[in-house]
């Protein structure tokens, strides 16, 4: 029986009169990559960005309903500490400019004062590099500047960055968007590494990569949760009109 | 498309890119001009006192003496001390108007009172000065026990600060705004909080930015004559602390021009002028070193 890390509980999410999410209830399982799919604008950045609660910088964003982190409703916690424990990665990889490769790696120990000792930050950048499948290409240049790399590599950085605050949690938000395909399936061959050790969410707009490298899949559209379920037997015998369609390419 | 057409294109392709290098050659022309005139009406006073000029404290133009270095040390003294007092203000105007107060009418309010403080005639700032803040300098100064002049290099300084604010202030915000978002998202979702986000991050990046609008207020501060000829004291000795009264290179231009006689006075005052020019260009050319050093894209 494998438990759930996070679960969606009749939430609702708004953005001044738009209702973006409507009642989803949704169950995350712990060390498995669930993808949420769907056509643009069906809510699926806005869902995991309640995850993380980086939506509270939206103007007048309302959510109703709750999520659960490991059982406690996360709008209860400290916004601060919950990030700590959910690692994101964007879009467009974005390591920080002013950041060595070595500093992007610990930013988050940097950004929030942590101190730690230099063998400890030596492991830490190591360890984190080596999960994100980065080591072997930058570890005789790690002081350089991260922005020097390629576009695959340094959304693998932000990956290691992520990984390196040891969470519990990962959400990707099409991480693979702005990247040529070969930089691509690196990607995808570290989510399915990951996986052993993280629970990931994955948001795509691509369904050959949803069927790739998830184990769930839950199809959003228009804001509402239409199926949800095993990505093998959605894949293959969808129960809603709607995801057919849509894997089969005739909206989206 | 036919051939007239391209052809037609092409000339006003051509037309345009002169339009643009003759403005620019007529910019470097003027600025060489203003130099060399400068160097030619001073060239009698430099030949008459040569580097007593730099190394004499001494202006008395009556028995003849003409040492500028008074001048230099003041002009240098307010501009500095001026950047100084006015950083915290111009940074932290600007990030509060370029990351937390980006919209609303509080910002608008904010940022049009910045801007129109850039609009006030430095004669209203000299008055302000005189009338307003050289009495509580005053009152200061009889407090630490030093002479009351209350007008002096202090006051000077103060006056200036308050006038360069605006540059370095609105400059900075559009370079702060400029951040990309998504690098504050990065930050914020490795649960950094908005504090460590402007200053690791957001300030970081904007550093070279923020540093010329630092350069773009203290050439102003440098070169502003009327407010600081009004409150500096007009003394042409060399200032010994920031109570002192003194004299700035362009305050000591703005009194005495129009009283010179004498050729040798004159070409004095324009050596002063020319000295001005060449230390502004310096620092200038420095702050821009300093500024591309600090750039995030290199």
């Amino acid at each position: 029986m494998t438990e759930s890390v996070l679960r969606l509980d009749h939430f609702n999410f708004f953005i001044g009169e738009n209702q973006i999410l409507n009642d989803i209830n949704l169950k995350f399982q712990r060390k498995k990559v669930t993808a949420i799919m769907g056509p643009s604008g069906c809510g699926k950045t806005s869902m995991i960005r309640c995850i993380n609660r980086m939506n509270e910088w939206v103007k007048n964003a309302r959510v109703e309903g709750e999520i659960l982190f490991y059982g406690k409703n996360l709008f209860q916690m400290d916004p601060i500490l919950l990030r700590r424990k959910i690692g994101m990665v964007f879009q467009r990889p974005n390591p920080f400019p002013t950041m060595s490769i070595f500093e992007n790696v610990i930013a988050g120990y940097l950004l929030n004062g942590i101190k730690l000792s230099k063998t400890d930050k030596e492991r830490i950048v190591e360890d984190s590099l080596r999960k994100a499948a980065l080591w072997d290409e930058v570890k005789d240049g790690i002081h350089r500047k991260g922005t020097f790399l390629s576009g695959g590599q340094q959304q693998r950085l932000c990956i290691a960055r992520a990984l390196a605050m040891n969470p519990r949690l990962l959400l990707l938000d099409e991480p693979t968007s702005a990247l040529d395909p070969k930089a691509t399936s690196h990607i995808e061959e570290l989510i399915i590494e990951l996986k052993k050790t993280v629970t990931i969410v994955l948001v795509t707009h691509n369904i050959a990569q949803a069927s790739r490298v998830s184990d769930f899949t839950a199809f959003l559209y228009l804001g509402e949760l239409v199926e949800y379920g095993e990505t093998t037997k959605m894949f293959t015998v969808p129960e809603d009109k709607r995801t057919e369609e849509y894997l089969t390419g005739k909206f989206g | 498309m036919s051939l007239k057409t391209i052809k037609n294109t092409q000339q006003k392709e051509r037309l345009f890119q002169s339009l643009l290098s003759a403005s620019g050659v007529i910019i470097l022309v003027l600025v060489i001009g203003v130099f060399i005139t400068l160097l030619i009406q001073s060239m009698p006073a430099i030949i008459a006192h040569k580097f007593d000029f730099f190394s004499h404290t001494t202006w008395d133009p009556v028995s003849g003496q003409y040492g500028g270095l008074s001048f230099l040390v003041g002009t240098l003294l307010t501009a500095f001390l001026a950047l100084l007092i006015s950083i915290p203000f111009s940074l932290s105007i600007a990030i509060v108007l370029g990351e937390y107060l980006t919209e609303g009418w509080i910002a608008l309010i904010l940022k049009t009172a910045i801007d129109l403080l850039a609009g006030i005639p430095s004669v209203i700032y000299g008055f302000w000065g005189l009338f307003v803040l050289a009495p509580w300098i005053r009152n200061l100064e009889i407090k630490l026990g030093v002479l009351p002049y209350g007008v002096g290099i202090l006051t000077a300084s103060l006056i200036l600060a308050l006038m360069i604010i605006p540059y370095a202030a609105s400059l900075g915000r559009e370079v702060i705004r400029l951040v990309p978002a998504e690098l504050k998202e990065a930050s914020l979702s490795l649960g950094a909080t908005r504090y460590e986000t402007v200053r690791k991050i957001i300030l970081p990046y904007a550093k070279s930015g923020i540093s010329a609008g630092f350069l773009l207020s203290l050439g102003r501060a440098l070169s502003e004559t009327m407010a600081v000829t009004m409150v500096i004291g007009n003394s042409n000795l060399l200032p010994t602390s920031i109570f002192s009264l003194g004299n700035t290179m362009a305050s000591v231009l703005a009194n005495e021009f129009s009283e010179a006689n004498g050729s040798i006075y004159i070409s004095s005052l324009l050596e002063i002028g020319l000295l001005l020019f060449v230390v502004t260009t310096i620092i200038s050319l420095i702050g821009r070193r300093i500024i591309k050093k600090m750039s995030v894209h290199q």
